[in-house]
């Protein structure tokens, strides 16, 4: 195995990883676990191990200077594979042989620290990305002109505005000089003239002689910058091949839904598909009187829905339990993308409903969304409950900052086979374009 | 994890193996920047925006000596050794204080990084090292007022005190093992962090920190004898009071065991480090 040279920077062999559920549920207590020990000696209980293959039988090897894009929607195992890569966790099975000096930018700005000012940041960070204090101090002043962060240098970061904080850490990512480089989309970052910035760094990289490995999550990020493309589904590699075709395979596959048997392995999405316990969510505020016990995502049929895409229609059932009663109660359903910023918020109040009393015992509520107007992109639920006034008194019921996940994935609705990703913008606007008016020979128009 | 280089050549493999590769030493030492970076960071949020600064340093085991002074030093009257109470307590302070300061932040520092145990790769034993070893300057800070307080109460300085700082080597082994026990512990079962707290007071008793071990019976001096931190923290003391002699046999005992912990707590630690980015 050791004789025959390594060509390729990188040979992927039969990877596969298994994740245990069951341990993930919760947070193990060390008590439970002597309990479950005892139970496995004395009774030879079988304990419940739900088991999920992130990653089944991967292979493929990459070339020096090959730059490869990973596309797949969401918990298809493209994050994990990368993870594996670059060290961060093992495979379950399986070898993977990697020549070089590997950089890894799963995440912007990793290890920054609030009291620490932007040019400390800048060391640290590079430390962390592995780069000597040498190669930092050397690229300093490129580093620091890039972030556009040069007044604020000196103070800690707490004080950046989120954007700053996004653009001093790639600017430190972006002067990462190993001969591999992993990366885990970050490009979406900052404003445009910034993210122009980044797609033009990431260009040179095309030129530089380097590996790379692009997980993306828009089209056309993976088409300008990657001959190659491996598309990752349910943790299987289903395609390997120029990035065209591909795409074409993949925005073809979500004409008529070509696998029924969804197994996925990223747990929040597991999660979104079979519904959200939120009987379990300790950090919550409010009195309690009424509290949500659980979040459904179900389709016109009412079934829980396997995926969700920009364009659908979207039904939203919130299960609560309440042992009082209680007056003017206003429900409130809102979606946060990755930023924190409020997308939408949804309640019967907004609605012009006023429900003079809800009474205690359990029970649900239905919100009926007609087109989810919003892009692919992973979106964050936050519940709460007032009630009598509760936007000016500041009565609270229930508040759950975190209540679950929403991925919505890219769709085809034109049928164009094109992706309609964040590339493109934040909302998704159907729409229907009229040629009429174009002096044009309509017949040679081809539409799909 | 496996990392077999040959030809330059990476293995990134599932293997079980889980005895210290030189290639593991060599790993670490290429990462050794990376170290110095965790501890120049614990250090300089330690003292930003403080206006104490490197007072903290003092305040802990300076406080805690005048508290113990004033009950068992004056009130239950707990033998001294010879020398005044402050001199006796402090000098056991100092040490101690170090040891549970790096005990309990080596216990938590894998939870508390678990965003770059997710997102970036390098030897995890950087983590509950640096954060055992931040404290090192703390503990020379408060190793100077020491030797205030002796010329305060004419205690004379011998030559002793040489050793004063070469033993803070042994108590970083022992924190570091046990730091890396528990660390490793904490990511797969949340409550043993509870556990860390409560193990350092009882140790803060089953030690001769508040009192001399002269007054114990016989057989409980055995028993205190047996815990590796008093061979230790009975040396500091010898390096201060004069005519105590350096308890030699039991200081060997205490270091050996030191290692020992800090080998098997090393070990332990390689061989579940594989599975913290999927726990943490």
């Amino acid at each position: 195995m050791s004789e025959y040279r390594m060509e390729h920077s990188i040979i992927v062999e039969n990877i596969s990883k298994k994740y245990d559920i069951s341990k993930l549920k919760k947070d193990t207590q060390f008590r439970e676990a002597l309990v479950n020990l005892l139970k496995r000696t004395f009774l030879r209980d079988k304990i419940n191990k739900e088991e999920i293959w992130a990653l089944k039988n991967v292979s493929f090897s990459v070339e020096k200077g090959e730059i490869v894009g990973i596309i797949g929607r969401n918990g298809a195992g493209k994050s994990t594979l990368l993870k594996i890569l670059s060290k961060i966790t093992i495979p379950t099975s399986g070898q993977i042989k990697v020549k070089g000096r590997v950089g890894s930018l799963l995440e912007v700005g990793t290890g920054f620290h609030e009291e620490l000012s932007g040019r400390e940041n800048i060391y640290l960070n590079g430390s962390i990305l592995g780069m000597k204090k040498k190669e930092v101090k050397e690229k300093l002043d490129e580093i620091i002109s890039f972030s556009e962060v040069e007044k604020f240098l000196d103070t800690p970061i707490k004080w950046y505005s989120s954007g700053m904080r996004l653009k001093l850490g790639f600017s430190v990512a972006a002067h990462l000089n190993t001969e591999i480089l992993f990366i885990d989309e970050v490009l979406a970052v900052g404003d445009v003239a910034f993210q122009r910035k980044c797609l033009d760094k990431m260009k040179e990289l095309r030129n530089s002689g380097r590996t790379v490995i692009f997980v993306s999550h828009t089209m056309i990020t993976v088409e300008h910058l990657c001959p190659r493309a491996l598309w990752i589904d349910n943790g299987e590699l289903r395609q390997d091949g120029r990035t065209a075709d591909v795409i074409k395979n993949y925005m073809g596959g979500i004409r008529g839904e070509w696998s029924a048997d969804f197994k996925i392995s990223e747990f929040s999405v597991l999660k979104q598909q079979s519904g959200f316990d939120l009987t379990l969510v300790a950090n919550r505020q409010g009195s309690g009187d009424i509290r949500f016990t659980g979040m459904e995502f179900l389709d016109q049929d009412g079934h829980l829905k396997k995926t969700i895409r920009s364009g659908d229609r979207l039904k939203v059932r919130l299960y609560y339990q309440g042992n009082k009663p209680i007056s003017k109660p206003e429900f409130y359903f809102r979606i946060r993308n990755e930023f924190g910023e409020k997308i939408a918020t949804l309640s019967p109040f907004l609605s012009g409903y006023e429900i003079p009393t809800l009474y205690p015992g359990t029970g649900y509520i239905d919100v009926d969304i007609d087109f989810l107007n919003i892009m692919p992109s992973r979106y964050y639920i936050t519940l709460y409950i007032l009630h009598d006034n509760g936007i000016i008194n500041n009565n609270i019921v229930d508040d759950i900052e975190h209540a679950g996940t929403l991925d919505v994935e890219v769709s085809n609705y034109y049928q164009s086979d094109r992706g309609i990703d964040k590339w493109w913008g934040i909302m998704f606007l159907p729409c229907k374009w009229n040629l009429e008016g174009m002096n044009i020979h309509e017949e040679s128009v081809k539409s799909m | 994890m496996n990392l077999s280089m040959s030809g330059g050549v990476e293995n990134l493999g599932n293997s079980t193996t889980t005895v210290i590769k030189f290639g593991w030493i060599k790993e670490v030492w290429n990462f050794r920047e990376l170290f110095y970076f965790f501890i120049w960071r614990d250090i300089k949020i330690r003292y930003k925006q403080t206006v104490l600064g490197a007072l903290w340093a003092i305040i802990q085991p300076f406080f805690t000596m005048v508290v113990f002074t004033i009950f068992f030093g004056n009130f239950a009257k707990v033998p001294s050794e010879g020398v005044p109470y402050p001199v006796f307590s402090y000098s056991a302070l100092v040490p101690w204080t170090y040891f549970s300061g790096a005990l309990g932040a080596s216990g938590n520092s894998l939870i508390g990084n678990s965003n770059l145990l997710t997102k970036v790769y390098f030897p995890r034993f950087a983590i509950p090292a640096s954060a055992a070893l931040s404290g090192i300057l703390d503990f020379f800070i408060a190793s100077i007022l020491l030797f205030g307080i002796m010329i305060y109460f004419h205690i004379p300085l011998s030559l002793d005190l040489l050793f004063w700082p070469v033993l803070v080597i042994p108590l970083i082994f022992l924190a570091l093992g046990l730091g890396m026990i528990f660390s490793s512990l904490n990511v797969k079962y949340r409550d043993i962090k509870y556990t860390i707290p409560f193990l350092i007071q009882l140790g803060l008793f089953v030690t001769p920190v508040i009192y001399p071990i002269s007054i114990l019976p016989d057989k409980y001096k055995l028993f205190v004898a047996l815990n590796p931190m008093t061979g230790i923290i009975e040396a500091f003391r010898s390096t201060v009071i004069p005519n105590k002699q350096i308890d030699f046999w039991l200081l060997l005992y205490s270091v050996i065991v030191s290692l020992l912990i800090f080998l098997f707590g090393l070990m332990y630690f390689r061989k579940t480090e594989k599975e913290f980015a999927d726990l943490v």
